[in-house]
C-alpha cells in the first residue's frame, strides 16, 4: 500500500527518513517511504498497539539501525555506529517505563550532565525539578516514588539536558488524570518556549488532538497517513485513519 | 572451658603486645589474599559483565563452567596447581611450589570463579531496557556498562566480599602448595592448623580472632562503599 506523501512542516527537517524498512528475523515491522520532523515541531505519531510506533522512536534515537533505508539527522544519514556522541547527545527519549536509576531524584535528574562531564549542574537540576513540580523531593530516593512522579522525574532528566530533539514513548500510559495533564503542560511548555523538536508516541487519540501540530498515523508498520492536525482530526483522507479516530478499527 | 579461657586471654596478650611471630603470619596472609582478590576483581568482574550483558554462542557453556568454579573443592585445586608447578609439571620451570605465588595462583582459582558468577547474576538481574534509556541519555560504550554495574552494586560487592572470603579463608590448598613453611608460606588458616595439632591454643585462637576481625572489616568496608561507584565521564 503506498504511504500518503509526508505534508512537510514549515521548518527544516531536524530528523528524517527515506525508504526505510526495519525486520525482527523475518518479520518486516517497518516500512515507510519518507518522514520527516520539522525543527521546533511536535509531531504525534498515532496508530495501535503493535504499529511499529516505539520502534520508529527507537530508530530516530538511532538506538536500532534499520534493515534497510535511512535516517538522516539535519540532513546526514548516520548509523547507530557512525553517530557521533555529539549529536547522539541532542537527542533524549523518554520511555513508557520511567527506568530511574537506584539514586536520589536529584542524582537522577543529573545523570545526564555527569555524563557530559558536567561538574557542578546544581542549577539546573533545580530548575528541571521545578519545571516538573518535584523540588521538595530532589533528595527522596528515585525508587520510592509514585507512577506519576517517577514519569514527571524521567520527563525532568531528560529535559535539563537541553535535547534538540525529545522522543517520548507513550510517557503518560497508565498514569492518573492529574499527573496526565502535568505531563502533557511540560511538553508543551517544553516544545513552545524553548522550541524543542518533539516526537511524541501515542495510542491515545485525545492526547495527540491535545498536544500535536502534526500527527503521523502508523498501521501495520506502514505510514498511512501525515498530515497537519487540524485536517488529521477533521478530514482523516485515509479509511483506516477515520476508522482509528472513530475508534472503529478493529485491530 | 579452662583451656578455651587461658586461650583466649594468651590470644589477647598475643594481639595487644602485637607479637611477631603473629605479624608476620597476619602480613602474609593479607599480602596473599590482597593479592588474591585483586586479581580475581581484576579479571572477575569484566568477566562477570561480560557474561551479563552480552548474549552470544558458548555463553551457556562459559556459564556452566563458572558456576561449577564457584564449588570447586578446594583439595582438588590444590593438587592440580601441586602438578602444575611440580617440577615436573608444565609450569615447573616458574619455580613456584612452596612459595606465596602458588598460594596467590590457587586462592585465584577459588575466588575468580565467585566474583566473575555473583557479578553475572547481579549484573544480568538489571532490566535491560535500563541500558537502552541510559544510551538514550547520551552514556557512551564505558558508560553503559558501568552504569549497569552501579546499578548491580550490592550484588557485586557481595561477590568481592565472596572472593575475598574464599581467599583468606582457605586452608587445604594453600597447605599443599605452599607448604606452611615458617616465615615465608605460613599464612592465618595454615597457622591455626598447625598450632592446634601441636596444642598451642592461645596462638590458634589469636589467629582465629584476627581471622574472623578481617572478615568482618571487609565486610564493613564494602558496604560503606556503596553509592560511591557511580560512573564518571
Amino acid at each position: 500500500m503506498p504511504s500518503w506523501p509526508d505534508a512537510m512542516a514549515a521548518g527544516e527537517p531536524i530528523l528524517s527518513l527515506q525508504n526505510l524498512r526495519h525486520t525482527y528475523g523475518e518479520r518486516t515491522v517497518l516500512s515507510i517511504a519518507s518522514l520527516h520532523v520539522a525543527e521546533g515541531e511536535l509531531l504525534t505519531l498515532v496508530g495501535p498497539s503493535g504499529a511499529g510506533k516505539s520502534t520508529l522512536l527507537r530508530l530516530f534515537n538511532f538506538l536500532e539501525g534499520p534493515a534497510a533505508g535511512q535516517i538522516c539527522y539535519r540532513g546526514a544519514p548516520y548509523g547507530v555506529k557512525t553517530l557521533p556522541m555529539d549529536i547522539r547527545r541532542r537527542i533524549a527519549t523518554v520511555f513508557q517505563r520511567p527506568m530511574l536509576l537506584d539514586m536520589s531524584v536529584r542524582r537522577n535528574v543529573g545523570y545526564g550532565l555527569r555524563l557530559r562531564g558536567e561538574r557542578d549542574g546544581r542549577a539546573q537540576e533545580d530548575a528541571a525539578l521545578a519545571a516538573v513540580g518535584l523540588s521538595a523531593l530532589a533528595d527522596a530516593r528515585a525508587r520510592t516514588l509514585s507512577g506519576g512522579e517517577a514519569q514527571r522525574v524521567a520527563l525532568a532528566r531528560a529535559l535539563v539536558l537541553e535535547p534538540e530533539v525529545l522522543l517520548l514513548d507513550e510517557p503518560t500510559a497508565n498514569l492518573d488524570p492529574a499527573n496526565v495533564r502535568l505531563i502533557e503542560q511540560i511538553i508543551a511548555t517544553a516544545n513552545r518556549e524553548r522550541g524543542t523538536t518533539i516526537v511524541l508516541v501515542t495510542h491515545n487519540v485525545w492526547q495527540a488532538r491535545r498536544l500535536a501540530q502534526r500527527v503521523a498515523f502508523l498501521y501495520d508498520g506502514e505510514l498511512l497517513e501525515v498530515a497537519p492536525a487540524p485536517d488529521f482530526f477533521e478530514h482523516p483522507q485515509h479509511p483506516q485513519t477515520a476508522a482509528f479516530l472513530s475508534g472503529e478499527l478493529v485491530y | 572451658m579452662d583451656t578455651f579461657l587461658r586461650g583466649f586471654a594468651e590470644a589477647i596478650t598475643l594481639i595487644t603486645g602485637l607479637d611477631r611471630n603473629l605479624v608476620e603470619i597476619v602480613a602474609l596472609s593479607l599480602w596473599v589474599s590482597g593479592i588474591a582478590l585483586a586479581v580475581s576483581v581484576l579479571m572477575g568482574l569484566p568477566l562477570g559483565m561480560w557474561l551479563g550483558l552480552k548474549r552470544f554462542r558458548g555463553r551457556r557453556l562459559l556459564v556452566a563452567l563458572i558456576y561449577t568454579g564457584m564449588g570447586l573443592p578446594p583439595v582438588v585445586v590444590g593438587l592440580s596447581v601441586y602438578l602444575f608447578l611440580s617440577r615436573q609439571g608444565p609450569l615447573g620451570g616458574l619455580g613456584w611450589l612452596f612459595t606465596p605465588k602458588a598460594m596467590i595462583a590457587a586462592q585465584v582459582i577459588l575466588a575468580l570463579p565467585l566474583v566473575a558468577g555473583f557479578t553475572m547474576i547481579s549484573v544480568a538481574a538489571v532490566p535491560p531496557e535500563l541500558a537502552l534509556q541510559v544510551r538514550a541519555l547520551g552514556a557512551n560504550t564505558w558508560q553503559v556498562p558501568l552504569t549497569m554495574l552501579y546499578e548491580a552494586r550490592n550484588g557485586v560487592l557481595a561477590a568481592i566480599v565472596a572472593g575475598f572470603g574464599a581467599a583468606i579463608s582457605e586452608v587445604g590448598s594453600v597447605m599443599m602448595v605452599g607448604g606452611n613453611i615458617e616465615h615465608k608460606t605460613r599464612v592465618l588458616t595454615t597457622a591455626i592448623v598447625l598450632e592446634t595439632s601441636k596444642g598451642d591454643f592461645a596462638l590458634a585462637i589469636a589467629l582465629g580472632i584476627i581471622l574472623i576481625a578481617f572478615a568482618f572489616s571487609a565486610n564493613w568496608v564494602l558496604l560503606h562503599l556503596q553509592g560511591r561507584l557511580e560512573p564518571r565521564p
